[in-house]
């Protein structure tokens, strides 16, 4: 079964979005990842997920909120197929923090898809970073953290919106950055969030 | 509807299969004459593409190869649907202005609460207006209406009920133009196929049914648009002194605009007198060609311009990786509905042929209710 709905699912998602993937000063890559990106859309993590290549595809897995993909059949059958790791952002508990949760999920295999801001942003503008961007980069210094600048999906699906519009947009990937010894953790987000904002000009 | 026209059985099988319902000898001389050009031209542009020491700017390769290579895969796809019926070569018209159209939209920003009206412009009026022409002249009346009158009511109607006011004529234009271009004008290239024409009849000198297939008409079109692009080009580089507006495209020339009417003229006459594709006279044909022509240097003058508005010239980064379909198509855009209509004034016979049988409505073509006898 999910050998016929994945690909009409990335068939859907590429159709819908017209997304074309450009990686800037990086390339695609088997090593274990944590593409962060701009939020703006539901469909950010399933576009996304989509547009990488097939082999990368089957090793990322795109974190998302489990109040929204386990709302209803259509979006918990959705979510199954493109292999979700759904982390609740309500009642987090002490020994289960999302972090430990995606760090135990990704072993030494998996690449992740974050969306830093927390929620989609209702402008279009990019809002500030909590702190689960470093503190996957303190605990996982090995991962290479990926800048991933998301362009006029917000158009295709804005916030409250249900049925999409096939228009295009682009996905960029900037070069990975990582945790500098001594960096404090504000100005590690800081630098993360301008890494995807200077991707919007490139 | 007159009980004596039986209706005939629905027969599925009468949708696909091949048919020649639109080729005939002469306009397959003149497909297979534009995909051997088109093919000659990508693989000599794949050869200087590999010599890196020639004199040419790779830029211009480039973008020569990007041309060439969408054009040739249009007119491979064109010829393998013309051998089809007639609604197969609509079906792919459809596809080319969607794709333009969501370009289009994609290149100019509109705002958050106008997605309810591009949903319904993209999912509803654009296929519908294909729909329309693939059913055939009976609609013709409704599809030459449809997006110029009830769609410019429809769009300002439909985004100042949603309470946005913000630059709200501007909104409702871009999306307005974006049909009008894409979808709108491109439409009237496949209704070319499903006009009856008539042609002129020197020896009795009277109009009498044309016997061509409607192919030929389309295909003078794309091939004269393509010809005269690339002439334009040509005289650009060879003569151009008097630029037309700086702003818009630097490279584009009085000099060339002239060149490439009068080469597409002589080229059209040279078409009709030895392809003989279309009902027109060989200078019937000669002025067409001009006007589409034109037509087609004023679509890319056009273009040009709304991307320099939009401060994208060649792509932007959302149009990367895509075909840049509008760019492709935008002579194709403008010079279609004069053609259309130009050709319909002079050649198209109010009366219909007499083995036509009388028009029916599409409803009791489909449903054939109680009450309606």
């Amino acid at each position: 079964m999910k050998q016929i709905s994945i690909p009409i699912l990335v068939g859907l998602a590429k159709f819908f979005s017209g997304a074309t993937l450009r990686w800037v000063d990086c390339g695609p890559d088997k090593c274990q990842r944590v593409y962060f990106a701009n939020h703006t859309s539901h469909l950010d993590a399933l576009v996304l997920w989509a547009s990488l290549p097939r082999h990368l595809r089957q090793l990322t897995r795109p974190v998302a909120a489990r109040d929204y993909w386990t709302g209803g059949p259509v979006r918990r059958y959705v979510s199954s197929l493109f292999n979700v790791l759904l982390i609740d952002r309500e009642n987090v508990r002490a020994h289960s923090s999302p972090i430990d949760q995606m760090i135990r999920e990704i072993g030494t295999t998996y690449s992740l898809i974050v969306f830093p801001e927390g929620g989609r942003s209702p402008d279009g503008e990019l809002g500030e970073f909590k702190s689960g961007l470093y503190y996957l980069g303190k605990k996982r210094p090995d991962l290479e953290l990926m800048p991933v600048y998301i362009d006029n999906l917000n158009r295709v699906m804005p916030k409250g919106e249900v049925l999409p519009i096939p228009l295009l947009s682009c996905i960029t990937v900037g070069p990975p950055i990582w945790l500098e010894a001594g960096e404090g953790k504000n100005d590690f987000l800081q630098r993360a969030r301008q890494k995807v904002l200077d991707l919007r000009e490139t | 509807m007159t009980p004596d026209v039986p209706i005939p059985p629905l027969n599925p099988f009468a949708m696909f299969p091949f048919s020649s319902q639109l080729l005939d000898a002469r306009a397959v001389v003149l497909l297979v004459a534009m995909l051997v050009v088109l093919a000659i031209l990508a693989v000599v542009g794949q050869v200087l593409r590999r010599r890196p020491e020639s004199a040419i700017d790779p830029d211009i390769i480039r973008t020569f190869n990007n041309r060439v290579s969408a054009w040739l895969m249009i007119a491979a796809i064109l010829t393998v649907t013309m051998t089809m019926q007639r609604w197969v070569t609509v079906a792919f018209f459809g596809i080319l202005s969607f794709w333009a159209l969501r370009e289009f939209i994609a290149m100019t920003p509109t705002r958050r609460a106008d997605h309810r009206t591009l949903l319904w412009v993209l999912l509803f009026f654009a296929p519908f207006q294909y729909v329309m022409v693939g059913l055939g002249l009976e609609w013709y009346g409704l599809y030459t209406v449809l997006i110029p009158v009830y769609c410019s009511l429809f769009i300002p109607a439909r985004i100042a009920f949603t309470g946005d006011t913000k630059r709200f004529l501007e909104r409702t234009a871009k999306i307005q133009f974006g049909l009008l271009i894409c979808v709108y004008a491109l439409s009237h290239a496949p209704a070319l196929l499903y006009q009856n024409y008539q042609q002129w009849n020197g020896a009795t000198d009277r109009m009498e049914p044309w016997s061509g297939k409607p192919a030929g008409l389309l295909l003078f079109l794309i091939v004269i648009v393509l010809f005269s692009d690339a002439m334009h080009y040509a005289w650009d580089r060879l003569f151009g002194k008097h630029v037309i507006a700086e702003s818009v495209n630097p490279t584009r020339t009085w000099e060339g605009l002239l060149g490439a009417a009068v080469m597409a003229a002589i080229a059209g006459m040279l078409l009709q007198l030895l392809v003989n594709v279309t009902p027109f006279t060989w200078y019937g044909a000669g002025l067409m060609a001009l006007l589409i022509s034109v037509m087609g240097s004023s679509g890319n003058m056009t273009i040009a311009a709304i991307k320099r508005d939009r401060g994208v010239k060649e792509h932007g980064t959302l149009v990367q990786g895509h075909a840049g379909m509008l760019d492709r198509i935008d002579s194709v855009c403008f010079a279609a509905p004069i053609f259309f209509h130009v050709t319909r004034y002079f050649l198209v016979g109010q009366q219909q042929p007499p083995d036509t049988p009388p028009a029916t409505g599409m409803l009791e073509n489909f449903l054939h209710l109680p009450w309606m006898g």
